[in-house]
Order: C-alpha cells, then sequence, then structure tokens
C-alpha cells in the first residue's frame, strides 16, 4: 500500500483508481472498527448497567458497519483480503482510521465526548455518502445512517446532561472538549484523496460537510453550556496512516487471538 | 428431491424458521426475507439484516440454509440484501401480534412514542435507555405496573 499515490496531482481528475476508492472505503471502515473496539472496552466497567448496554449495542452497530465496509474495501482491492484479513493483520500505519477514534477511553465523560464529535460526523458524513454514485458505499450508508442516529441520540443526550449538570460533571466534560477538539480538523478538512473521491461524485465534499457539523455540534454544546474550543490542528493525520501511539496498544489487543491462533473459530 | 425451482415450498419452510431471540416470531415476519427467486436452475433467498451488527444475522444466514436442505429444497443461495434498508415497518402485522403477547412492545413509526405496556396495555410507560437487551430493541418501565419491558424500536 502506497501513503502517496491517490494523493498525487496526476491521480486527480476521472475515475479514481481502484487503489484510491480502497483507501477512501478503509477511511471509514477503520475509523468505526477502532471506535468500536474503543467502546468494547467500556464493557464490565460502565457506571450503571443501561450505559454499560448503551454502549456495547454503539460498538456492534459500528463493527457491523465496519464488516460491511472492510469486506467492500477487500473486493476493491481485488487481492483476495477479506474483512478479517483487513482488520486483524495490518499493522497501525496501514490502518486509515480519524485520529480522533484511537484516543483512549479516559472517564465515561471524555468517551460521551469523542462519541459525540464522532457521531456528529458520522451521522452528516452517512446522510450525505446515501446519495455516492458508488452505489454500494450508498447502500451501506443509507443502512448505517439509521443506526448512527440513535447513536447521536445517545452521545448528545449526554453531553447535555453532563455538561449542564453538576460543578463537577461540566468540569469534566470540558477538560474532555478541550483534550479532543484538536482531533476534529482532520475529520474536516479534505486532502487530496477526500478531493478527488468528492470530484468523483463518490463522497460529499468535507468543506461543505464542514458547516453542517459546525452547526450541529455548536448547537449541542450550546444547550450543554459547554465553550467550543479554540480552532486548533492537530499535525499527524490517522487517516493517512501517521497514528497517535495508542493505536498500537488497540490492535495488540485487538489482533493478539488471530495471530496466535490463525484460522481459528468459535 | 425437489428441483428447486419453485419459491412457494421454500417460503413455507422459511416460515418455520424462527428468529434466535425471539423465538415466536419467524423470519418472514420479522420481515428480513426479501425475495425467494429462481434463477438458472437454483433458488436465490435475500436476506436483509436489521441492523449492520446484529449477531444473530449469522446465526438465522445458518437456520435457513439447515432448514431448506433439511426440507430437501435443493439449490438455494443464500445472499445478504442491504437496500432498502429494513426498518420496523417490515414486520407482517402477525408479527407485530406475536410481539406484543411475547411481551415486547411494537410501536409504529408513525406514532413512536405511543407505547402500550405489553403486561397491563397502559400507555404510561417510560423510557429508561434507548439500548436494550438487542440492537432492534430499547428498554423501557410501565407507570403503571412497574414493570420492565423491551420495545422493538422504530429504525
Amino acid at each position: 500500500m502506497t501513503a502517496s499515490a491517490p494523493d498525487s496531482p496526476a491521480a486527480r481528475g476521472g475515475s479514481p483508481s481502484a487503489e484510491a476508492r480502497f483507501r477512501y472505503v478503509l477511511r471509514l471502515a477503520d475509523t468505526s472498527l477502532i471506535l468500536g473496539q474503543r467502546l468494547g472496552e467500556w464493557v464490565g466497567h460502565a457506571p450503571a448497567l443501561e450505559e454499560e448496554l448503551a454502549l456495547a449495542n454503539i460498538a456492534l452497530d459500528l463493527i457491523g458497519q465496519a464488516r460491511l465496509l472492510l469486506g467492500y474495501a477487500g473486493e476493491v482491492e481485488g487481492r483476495g483480503r477479506d474483512e478479517d484479513a483487513l482488520a486483524f493483520l495490518r499493522d497501525a500505519p496501514q490502518f486509515c482510521n480519524a485520529s480522533l477514534a484511537e484516543q483512549p477511553n479516559g472517564d465515561f465523560g471524555h468517551t460521551i465526548v469523542r462519541q459525540f464529535l464522532l457521531d456528529a460526523w458520522q451521522l452528516e458524513l452517512y446522510e450525505a455518502l446515501s446519495g455516492s454514485a458508488d452505489a454500494r458505499l450508498a447502500e451501506i450508508a443509507a443502512k448505517a445512517v439509521k443506526e448512527t442516529r440513535y447513536h447521536w441520540r445517545f452521545s448528545a443526550g449526554w453531553l447535555v446532561r453532563l455538561g449542564d449538570g453538576t460543578a463537577e460533571s461540566h468540569a469534566r466534560v470540558q477538560q474532555a472538549l478541550d483534550a479532543l477538539w484538536r482531533f476534529t480538523d482532520e475529520l474536516l478538512a479534505p486532502d487530496g484523496l477526500d478531493e478527488q473521491m468528492a470530484a468523483a461524485g463518490i463522497a460529499p465534499s468535507l468543506s461543505a460537510l464542514r458547516g453542517r457539523w459546525e452547526a450541529r455540534v455548536g448547537a449541542a454544546l450550546a444547550q450543554a453550556t459547554l465553550q467550543r474550543p479554540a480552532a486548533a490542528r492537530y499535525p499527524w493525520h490517522g487517516k493517512r496512516g501517521v497514528h497517535t501511539e495508542h493505536l498500537g496498544h488497540l490492535l495488540a489487543e485487538m489482533q493478539h487471538l488471530p495471530r496466535a491462533l490463525p484460522g481459528a473459530k468459535w | 428431491m425437489v428441483t428447486g425451482t419453485t419459491p412457494e415450498p421454500v417460503w413455507q419452510v422459511l416460515r418455520s424458521v424462527m428468529d434466535p431471540e425471539i423465538p415466536v416470531l419467524s423470519v418472514v415476519e420479522l420481515g428480513i426475507v426479501r425475495y425467494v427467486r429462481p434463477a438458472q436452475g437454483h433458488l436465490r433467498v435475500g436476506i436483509t439484516p436489521t441492523y449492520c451488527g446484529c449477531p444473530a444475522t449469522e446465526v438465522i444466514q445458518r437456520s435457513i440454509r439447515a432448514a431448506l436442505a433439511q426440507h430437501d429444497m435443493g439449490d438455494v443461495i443464500v445472499e445478504t440484501v442491504l437496500s432498502p434498508p429494513w426498518s420496523s415497518e417490515w414486520l407482517s402485522e402477525e408479527g407485530r401480534r406475536k410481539l406484543q403477547a411475547f411481551g415486547i412492545a411494537v410501536p409504529t413509526a408513525r406514532a413512536p412514542s405511543q407505547v402500550t405496556c405489553p403486561r397491563c396495555a397502559s400507555h404510561r410507560a417510560e423510557c429508561v435507555s434507548e439500548f436494550g437487551s438487542t440492537p432492534c430493541k430499547a428498554h423501557y418501565r410501565c407507570g403503571e405496573c412497574l414493570e420492565p419491558f423491551d420495545v422493538f424500536k422504530c429504525i
């Protein structure tokens, strides 16, 4: 997998190559997979049974979406890699998830803030992708968006309760927001591959998506009495395979079993 | 041996395949069988998942293959169909009645907040959590008889 090819000016315009489409689908798949894996870490540890069920259910939806997307990515790539090969046999630099998804859970409020920022993004993205020129992506997105609406109601609901709650809960989610905000620019700043997919009608324009995301997030932050942090850019880009140190640890846990026992079945 | 080119016997078998999580409901009543159609000497059965990550989907596909093999239905290909996505509106009327009798309330998409307690038929119910025991259900509590119960989500 080469990181530069899909972004080179020569690759822009015209119909995107299979390699470019593969990498784009992987971005969507990996963000869902890694976020789902993170949420799964709450099982057995959530503050209340109802919230544990909610986090586990959201994780399940995300991993289900990731399976559909990874399966499709494997078909586009055409080298015989199935969803399991892509999930379990790649190393960190080959993962294309948004950096925000791999950030550790922290406390419950921290997890809610991460979820809230990503739910708002996936909701706008999947709604737009439902009209993608890529029929398969369109049908996966149309399916996923119904689930994502539930995720958003959950995370935005908790954000408001915690933000507009006690002094302690307010301070904790504000702190989480301040810590995680720098990872949001990656979601909304298009690189060459994003632009190429938008030009081909496969993906929405991220610049247009930014406005809708900011309106959605801004309204919820106001209701939660939280301060929107100042714009800041994180210099690394998970979607280009450059990750924070947290992803390797997550992958070690997620991939250990299938790598230790290749082909093992339940 | 059935030659495997007529859909009706296959529909009959499918009506006997139950959802593993909701054993009173067949896959046909759940509304996840999209088609049974002949194609070049065999039959294709299209199944749509309720939720992307629902672990029951694979169990259902296995049960369908096993039931069709047991009834000697010949060459049947079970395939996944995503579009149009499943919604609770695909539940059959009979399916809705069976769910309510089983203890799972089923509001309609037209009135998603109109939840009837499956135990005492009260409309005074409150949502405890939008996420319940399986991806397709939310968790409610009756304000009248105070019993907790599941609600089939409207998606």
